[in-house]
């Protein structure tokens, strides 16, 4: 009836998942409680998770992503306590079977989940405004795509009470992965929330790619689209291509682990190293579908806060485009030491430096737009400067560890794990964090708390030196990744250094929850009436904070770059409507709950799946199915917005 | 710029890519395009699998034993006709022609499920004679990228039943020709991949 479902599942015997797991659902249980008591039900049902306003779905995009970074981070305080205790012959206090469940489900977790959603929120908040377009192309799939995302997020978290997580790291290396070595739950958890959520991100590539390549405003070509919205363009573009690698492989790990194939077992033939190619066929674009659009933010805030057009609008979007390329031809630097050979590994090696050329023209470019402009020292240009000293160190690392010789040496260790910490938080969460603070008056009417928002970035920016600068150190020592315990009593003054860094970080994601609870509360000292608090360039600040479900009452005609920067100049910022704009009502997409149907029907059958319940399983496939049917035959989408109803919004 | 600017504009030939959005037409049908490029993408994958893993018989039998070419060229057959019933359809649809639409729709159907019989037999047999999937990594990657191309089939087919349901009780509408128009190009597709997995899987048999 139940599968392997038993009540063995159920860590009864371990405290810190158990008391983790009552607090989140006393939590969990207590909003559902306010809600009703309130009243807000109906609006939270109508206006949130029905909506499929690309801005509401973007902003529930980065509060998902919040609320997972608090998620993973506790993973990395554990990690990072344990390894200031376990020297000699001190063992922590963390088993090494439940430290290698966090390691696996921090790195999941941070990129999945935070990073990834992160970066598609913003995106997805931004860009329709950034064109000029009244929503993405397809609304009603992307609510699809973020309640796909939430399913794989509470599948992950479900695992941390019902059963247990991967132990086998985040990309899951079989043979590691396979039934004879991880027979437990823990992998299967693991695929079905990435192949789930890995669908919603492709539907959500498909549909920005669609909305920026055919949904600009009049006059917006190609050479006029903001620096943000081209490397969305690219990353978006990268999730196409790359996405579909990673569903066919954890699809062969699947049928190895459920139908016993030997696509990357070591009997019979199967070829465990094809896993690590084509994961990395997709994981090494995955690292630029992440650091694009923060380039992108980067671009955005350092113009507008230099109060200059960006240097080398053209060369910033070649350099884009060529790194959207080139990151296809370089994953094979991820495992050097697979063996093979010099000449594959010397390609691979000057593919990955030649990445380093356009990124150094985006750094120049960065660096030349503030040369001579008037410099404003408010958050978001703190986190771009804050970015641009410590991704060159970042990529200075890489360099060296594209180096194959080098790599033989580097591999494995925490040298290793102290690059991709420092270009993924000094690159993408400096970014992800840049743009919450830049974006959030225009989500909500009103700034962040400047103050603590500077607060925040220098903890983030003190935080992260104080704990990867020593592991750095530690990997020339000899230090690897992923142990649970060392011998080498010398390595611990370093580790308690890398300890402490971490609880400077734990202090700038407190400070990001004050710094929301204040703001909140202050928010008609903080209100922003222009629409335009930072003096901003593109067209999304020429909207009112929040901008009216449709953006636009009348599609903007665009003739250059920085629209809104020249309508300022010329006009006093009124956007000039295009031809036979305005003076008509407008159709706007009904609210659907397509998305949370499915996704709730999907997250029951990767459950069912997981615990091999298959009546359930065949209950989750048919709810998907059934939906999807029920809103084929829908034939009401739209309704209509009266002028009355665009005057009204307009204040 | 200025008011001057935006007037020579409009005397001049204004370039593709500033004439502002597309019609929903054209927004639906790039967006099915960009899926499909995705799902080949899937396929290459599984394509490089086989690539990799074709030689990997681990004693087992290999494609010259258990491939009969007979057999594959009658389903070549169905398929390519069932994407000329499915051009004939979509000619029908263009004059809102109920009924051909109906008949094209049919025969689509019929070699379509043709294809898919033909191939699920084939598979029964290779599984009694005790080379299924979990006899090799050749036969695993067989499996998984032939038997991928059958899963689009069947959900093509079953999509097919859907639409023309849909245009019995829904009619004409812009929404059910739009998505008559992505079934056709998904339908194409899938002819593509098969003529890949017939050069690569069949004729390559070794």
């Amino acid at each position: 009836m139940f599968g392997k479902l038993t009540w063995d599942a159920i860590p009864l015997h371990e405290p810190i998942p158990l008391i983790a797991a009552a607090v989140v659902v006393l939590v969990l249980a207590g909003l559902m409680v306010l809600t009703i008591v309130k009243g807000w039900w109906p609006v939270l049902w109508r206006d949130w998770i029905t909506s499929v306003d690309h801005k509401r779905i973007g902003v529930m995009y980065v509060l998902l992503a919040l609320v997972m970074l608090v998620r993973g981070f506790i993973d990395a305080l554990m990690m990072r306590s344990q390894l200031a205790l376990a020297a000699g012959n001190a063992r922590g206090y963390l088993p090494p079977q439940h430290y290698d469940q966090i390691f696996s489900a921090h790195g999941t977790i941070m990129i999945f989940f935070v990073a990834m959603t992160f970066m598609v929120g913003l995106m997805n908040f931004a860009v329709p405004l950034q064109i000029g377009a009244r929503d993405v192309a397809f609304p009603v799939l992307n609510s699809v795509s973020f309640w796909l995302t939430a399913a794989g997020v509470l599948l992950v978290n479900v695992s941390l009470v019902v059963g247990e997580f991967a132990r086998t790291g985040w990309l899951a290396y079989p043979p590691l992965s396979e039934l004879a070595y991880s027979p437990d739950v823990g992998v299967d958890y693991w695929l079905w929330s990435l192949q789930i959520s890995g669908v919603g991100t492709l539907l959500s590539g498909i549909n920005l790619t669609t909305t920026i390549l055919k949904m600009r405003t009049p006059g917006m070509g190609y050479g006029r689209m903001p620096i943000f919205t081209w490397t969305a363009l690219a990353s978006n573009l990268l999730i196409i291509a790359a996405f579909p690698i990673l569903t066919a492989t954890l699809g062969m790990l699947l049928l190895d682990r459920y139908l016993g194939f030997h696509f990357f077992t070591n009997e019979a033939g199967g070829n465990a190293m094809m896993y690590v190619n084509l994961i990395w066929a997709w994981g090494h674009p995955e690292v630029y579908i992440l650091i694009l659009p923060a380039f992108g933010i980067f671009s955005e805030v350092i113009a507008t806060f230099s109060g200059k057009p960006l240097f080398g609008y053209r060369s910033m979007a070649a350099a884009t485009m060529a790194i959207c390329m080139l990151s296809f031809m370089v994953w094979l630097h991820h495992f050097f030491t697979m063996g093979a050979g010099a000449d594959v590994n010397g390609f691979f090696g000057v593919a990955t430096s030649i990445i380093a050329v356009p990124t150094g023209v985006k750094i120049f470019n960065w660096l030349f737009t503030m040369y001579g402009g008037t410099l404003r020292f408010e958050t978001p240009m703190l986190w771009a400067i804050g970015f641009i000293v410590t991704f060159v160190v970042g990529g200075a690392t890489g360099v060296l560890l594209a180096i194959p010789p080098a790599d033989f040496q580097l591999h494995n260790s925490l040298f290793l794990v102290a690059h991709f910490h420092n270009v993924i938080i000094g690159g993408v969460v400096f970014g992800a964090f840049a743009g919450y603070t830049f974006w959030f008056p225009k989500a909500f009417g009103f700034r962040l708390h400047e103050g603590l928002g500077k607060a925040v970035f220098w903890c983030w920016l003190v935080g992260f030196w104080l704990a990867f600068a020593p592991l750095y150190a530690l990997g020339l020592m000899g230090a690897t990744r992923r142990m649970q315990h060392y011998p080498e009593t010398g390595w611990q003054p370093l580790m308690i250094v890398a300890f402490v860094g971490a609880l400077v970080i734990l202090a700038g994601i407190v400070l990001t929850v004050v710094q929301l609870v204040v703001s909140v509360r202050a928010r008609e000292r903080l209100r922003d009436a222009s629409g335009d608090p930072w003096d901003g360039r593109t067209l999304e600040w020429a909207t009112r904070s929040p901008p009216p479900a449709w953006n636009f009452a009348a599609l903007p005609q665009v003739d250059g770059l920085d629209a809104f920067w020249e309508a300022k100049r010329s006009n006093g910022g009124a956007l000039v409507p295009a031809p036979g704009e305005g003076g008509r009502p407008l159709e706007m997409p009904r609210a659907s709950a397509l998305g949370v149907v499915v996704a709730f029907f999907a997250f029951v059958g990767g459950f069912a799946l997981v615990w091999h319940i298959w009546w359930l399983a065949v209950v989750g496939l048919g709810g998907v199915i059934a939906a999807g049917l029920a809103r084929a035959w829908q034939t009401e989408h739209e309704f209509e917005v009266t002028l009355a109803e665009i005057e009204e919004a307009r204040g | 710029m200025n008011a001057s600017a935006s007037t020579i504009v409009v005397e001049i030939e204004i370039p593709i890519s500033e004439r502002g959005p597309s019609p929903r037409k054209v927004i639906v049908g790039y967006g099915f395009w960009l899926f499909l490029l995705s799902d080949i993408i899937l396929f290459s994958a599984l394509f490089a699998a086989y690539a990799v893993l074709s030689g990997r018989t681990a004693g087992g039998p290999g494609g010259v034993q258990l491939f009969h070419r007979h057999t594959v060229l009658a389903e070549t057959g169905c398929l390519l006709f069932s994407s000329f019933a499915c051009a004939m359809m979509s000619l029908a649809i263009e004059r809102r022609r109920r009924g051909w639409m109906v008949a094209g729709a049919a025969a689509t159907f019929v070699l379509g499920a043709a294809f898919l019989g033909l191939e699920l037999t084939e598979f029964g047999a290779m599984i009694a004679h005790g080379a299924g999937p979990d006899r090799s990594a050749f036969l695993s990657a067989f499996f998984a990228l032939v038997g991928m191309h059958g899963l689009h089939v069947s959900i093509g087919l079953a999509w097919l039943v859907s639409m023309v349901a849909q245009v019995f009780t829904l009619g004409w509408r812009p929404m059910v020709t739009a998505r008559l128009a992505c079934f056709s190009l998904f339908w194409h597709a899938l002819d593509i991949v098969w003529i890949g997995v017939f050069t690569i899987v069949y004729l390559g048999a070794r």
